[in-house]
């Protein structure tokens, strides 16, 4: 017989949303299945996937708490009679948060209405490549046939199961931002953005936050790598531009335990936690409690519950991530993947969207226009906030040559800090172009206040085949942080101090 | 040494009172640069990296209220600078506010000390001014405190505070004055009204203030006023923000008008009297209708005139030399090397007839003279799409044309508009306007759909535009901004 449906979008993330929402603009009959596994904390949550819910929103939100921290300090500085010290009540912040993350679920369930996309708040697996089976949390039974089916349900969070008590006692990114209650002395552990992003506003609002790394931050997506070389993904490898950001938190009042690694997890009676760890560098065993134990080791894509071996979709053996090609296609016909769940691409909730909407739009609207992953810009919201775009130092080094590319670079200091007598050591801007002819920029890499806000129009630039002397030929803004870009002319080889001056 | 000066130049003054124009042998310096501003002092530093034999004269005359300042011209003392360090003053205002939801508690209710604030602002130009000096003396630029005006084609007569004047000659001069706010003209302006050349470093709170003027300085200033507390008032004769984009510049007023700034709107002041003496006193204001003949009354403690700017080209013996101004508005015409109608007499900044008013601006022009000058440079200052940003309390940034300029150019048919209302996402948990954020930018549709003009009106709407500024001097078209995948979650992606 005739599929139910021309299009069903199993995960109703970023993706999964903007993918079924462009196709129902064509007039196509469109259903999106969306369903959250508790956490073994027993977290979940509503429409919208991981950016809205566990992701992005709460964190940039909670950010922004830890930024107003900040400025509270500074007011003082700038003539408000503010009485120091200052209080946070994490249950204020996280009901505000939570709130508005629930007016976003809502949100979606009207937008799908409106457009007519049917939702079911089910967990679907695959009967055959265009049937799906999928379950209500009560057991119920719902069939589902589409013409076309996209797999769009994203990543959880890994548990470092080999850690006695990790699973048990610890946490995730996941219950973070749902927490009723203040997470006290927390202890992130290993270093992803997303670690380091939470230590960061931890400490911001007053707790005494403890980061345990194994190795150099922000090494990403190594080990348990998501990311293939093809891709221009400007962290990987980014020594300076991660310590950077380490040694302003750190001086912000992070406290890292470096070339450490938990062993065990144990409860003690008064219900903290106690960790043991080993510190590679002294040999030793060294144990510290804490009320919170925070695991940021990398994310799983979510296909155990697909049954994706019974329609053949090919996941990659490593990650477990649905292998697809240029157009998003799997190796299944009629099945497509798009977002965090597929392999080689940015786990990103913009490329995630834009790629969901070219997808609906080749479907059902005979495009061709196929998603460029190429210079995407990003940025890591810690304390004080890391923006890049293109390629990392290290990546235009292996890719062209270190004689045949040009590294700019500048200290310089936010002039908001002058007031507030805020240290801006670690304020820095880099651009990698190549050396020869007209001297394109290769990688954007900014550190500073309002990383993301500076990056976007610069990554607009790039795209367009912007080049240094078209950089130094735009006028700056003055003042701002970003005219340092245009305002680049020190070279990592001619060894000068980088540090800018004034006007 | 001045001795020597004086020996040298006595035959030069014999010669002139004869009538005869002397050709001297040597100049004392390669360059004398008359103002030591943003674009002068770029331009000295520069020619003095190419081993040249650099001066710069840099005087500030007192204002009426007897305000004055340091070396490094109006961005640094009295323009860019402590504005936009007020202005954080008054976020930071706001912040406070939002950081209660956030989760942040403190009891009081927060005042603002406007000392406090002040002495900081100036300590900090302090250190730039001595910033300043330093950085000529090791660059071996010779810096004068004095005032300059031309006596002779090759000539400078430099008068310092206590009226001793010095002769000094130079091979070639660049001009670069700048400019000092206007005032009314009418009774009691200079008596008791400030301009922004007194706000920043005013000894006293200005309490409840009056800002005469509708330009960005007007807005920018009255919307940190407000936002530290004061009660203010603007008094605007016609528009707001003349020559902008007026979609934004109404939404602007829209936002501080919301956020409890007063608009008199099609009033002029015509006398300001005093009623009270003090720091800061009691001023009374009458105002004339622009449209009738209706008067009002108004009593404020400060009244802030920002109804523009003058160039500083009239009293330094301009006509002496033969260099051509705008009789009207004290502009100086250049071509488009900076030159004057004197070949060996350039300008930069503020004081050139159709060229923006900012620093950047005029530090490049600066450099780039310089470098034509005596590095064999040819690269002219590319005056097309450069960026600004007015730091109001919704801050505006924009690049290239605005909607009513491109219709213009362009032609209403031959241009599309795409535009966007956004809620920043740190405005959504203390419930902050949701609709007031926006976005616009204007394409030519005759051209691929390249980009000519960028809007935005939003928090750090300067560090959103420096980057679209670069991609449309890459000739940014709509599909490559379609193209280009935004960063979550930041304003820049709407």
């Amino acid at each position: 017989g005739k599929n139910e449906y021309d299009l069903l979008v199993i995960g109703g993330g970023s993706g999964g949303l903007a993918c079924a929402k462009e196709a129902a603009q064509f007039g196509r009959k469109v259903a999106v299945l969306d369903y959250v596994e508790p956490s073994p904390r027993g977290t979940t949550w509503g429409l919208g996937g991981t950016c809205v819910n566990v992701g992005c929103i709460p964190k940039k939100l909670m950010h922004q708490a830890a930024l107003l921290g900040s400025a509270l300090k500074d007011a003082q500085h700038y003539g408000w009679n503010i009485s120091q010290p200052v209080h946070h009540t994490w249950s204020v912040m996280a009901q505000s948060v939570q709130n508005y993350v629930k007016s976003l679920n809502w949100g979606h369930r009207v937008q799908l209405q409106d457009k007519k996309v049917k939702y079911f708040n089910i967990r679907g697996s695959f009967s055959d490549p265009h049937t799906v089976r999928g379950l209500t949390k009560a057991g119920k039974e719902t069939i589902v046939t589409a013409d076309n089916i996209v797999i769009a349900t994203g990543g959880r969070p890994k548990y470092p199961t080999h850690i006695a008590g990790a699973l048990e006692y610890g946490i995730t990114s996941d219950d973070l931002f749902w927490l009723k209650e203040s997470p006290g002395k927390t202890l992130p552990s290993f270093i992803l953005h997303v670690s380091l992003e939470c230590a960061g506003f931890l400490t911001g609002i007053g707790l005494d936050t403890t980061v345990m790394m194994r190795s150099i931050p922000l090494r990403g997506f190594d080990q348990a790598s998501h990311i293939s070389k093809k891709n221009q993904i400007c962290f990987t490898t980014q020594q300076q531009m991660a310590s950077l950001v380490t040694e302003h938190m750190e001086s912000y009042g992070t406290k890292f335990l470096k070339r450490c690694f938990p062993t065990k997890v144990e409860k003690l009676k008064s219900n903290r936690l106690q960790v043991t760890w080993k510190n590679a560098d002294l040999n030793t065993e060294e144990t510290d409690c804490f009320d919170t134990v925070m695991w940021a080791v990398g994310r799983a894509p979510d296909t155990k519950t697909l049954s994706l071996e019974t329609v053949g979709v090919k996941t990659n053996s490593e990650t477990g991530k649905i292998i697809v090609d240029a157009s998003e296609a799997t190796s299944v016909p009629h099945i497509y993947a798009i977002g965090d769940i597929t392999e080689g691409r940015p786990e990103l909730t913009p490329t995630a969207i834009a790629a969901g909407k070219l997808l609906a739009q080749r479907l059902f609207r005979h495009s061709s226009e196929l998603m460029d992953y190429d210079s995407v810009p990003t940025t890591v919201f810690t304390p004080l906030e890391y923006g890049c775009v293109g390629l990392s130092e290290e990546a235009a080094v292996q890719r062209h040559g270190s004689d045949n590319i040009e590294v700019y670079h500048a200290y310089y200091k936010p002039l908001e800090f002058t007031v507030a007598e805020r240290d801006a050591i670690q304020c820095y801007v880099k651009m990698v172009c190549l050396r020869e002819r007209e001297q394109r920029i290769l990688g954007l890499h900014f550190i500073g206040p309002n990383a993301g806000e500076v990056i976007q129009g610069f990554a607009l630039g790039i795209k367009c085949g912007a080049t240094y002397p078209q950089l130094m030929k735009t006028v700056g803004i003055h003042p701002t942080c970003a005219e340092e870009v245009t305002k680049l002319h020190i070279t990592k080889r001619s060894g000068l101090d980088a540090t800018v001056t004034g006007c | 040494s001045v001795q020597a000066h004086q020996e040298e130049d006595n035959p030069q003054k014999t010669m002139e009172v004869n009538g005869l124009t002397p050709v001297p042998e040597s100049y004392d310096y390669d360059l004398i640069v008359i103002g030591g501003g943003s674009g002068g002092l770029a331009a000295a530093k520069e020619a003095a990296k190419y081993g040249k034999k650099v001066m710069v004269l840099d005087f500030v005359t007192p204002t009426p209220q007897g305000s004055s300042w340091g070396l490094g011209g109006t961005c640094v003392n009295v323009g860019c600078i402590p504005k936009k360090l007020m202005h954080q003053a008054a976020l930071l205002g706001q912040a406070l506010q939002d950081s209660r939801k956030f989760g942040w508690q403190f009891t009081e209710e927060v005042k603002h000390n406007w000392m406090t604030m002040t002495e900081s602002v100036q300590n900090y130009i302090g250190s730039l001014n001595w910033g300043y000096r330093v950085s000529l003396r090791d660059t071996k630029v010779t810096y004068e405190n004095a005032y300059g005006e031309f006596v002779g084609p090759h000539t400078i007569k430099a008068t310092n505070k206590k009226g001793v004047e010095k002769l000094y000659t130079a091979e070639r001069f660049i001009i670069a004055t700048g400019e000092r706010p206007r005032y009314l003209g009418i009774p009691g302006d200079k008596e008791y009204c400030i301009s922004s050349d007194d706000l920043f470093s005013l000894p006293y709170c200005p309490g409840k203030t009056l800002v005469v003027g509708a330009s960005y300085v007007a807005l920018e200033c009255a919307g940190f006023l407000a936002g530290l507390g004061l009660d203010v008032t603007v008094m605007v004769r016609s528009i707001l923000l003349r020559g902008f984009d007026q979609d934004m510049a109404n939404k602007i007023g829209e936002y501080m008008k919301e956020h409890g700034v007063n608009f008199i709107r099609e009033f002029v002041p015509i006398k300001v009297e005093q009623v009270e003496e003090g720091t800061p006193g009691l001023l009374k204001v009458t105002a004339k209708s622009t449209t009738g003949d209706q008067m009002i009354e108004g009593e404020y403690n400060t009244v802030l005139l920002a109804i523009g700017r003058d160039p500083c080209t009239r009293k330094i013996g301009l006509d002496k030399v033969g260099v051509n101004i705008n009789e009207k508005t004290g502009k100086i015409p250049v071509n488009d090397e900076e030159q004057t109608n004197v070949p060996h007499i350039y300008a930069v900044g503020d004081i050139l007839q159709g060229k923006l008013e900012l620093t950047p601006v005029a530090i490049q022009a600066g450099r780039l003279l310089v470098r034509r000058l005596y590095a064999g440079a040819t690269a002219k200052c590319d005056y097309v799409n450069v960026p600004t940003t007015v730091f109001t309390p919704l801050e505006y940034g924009a690049c290239g044309y605005s909607e009513e300029t491109a219709v213009e150019k362009f032609g209403e048919e031959n241009i599309e508009v795409y535009h966007n209302h956004f809620w920043p996402l740190e405005w959504t948990v203390p419930s902050r306007d949701n609709n007031k954020c926006y976005a616009k930018i204007i394409c030519n549709i005759q051209d691929n759909e390249r980009v000519i003009g960028f809007h935005v009106l939003g928090p750090n709407a300067g560090e959103v535009t420096q980057g679209f500024a670069a991609a449309i001097k890459c000739g940014l078209t709509k599909e490559q901004l379609d193209s280009t995948v935004g960063i979550h979650p930041v304003c820049a992606e709407v």
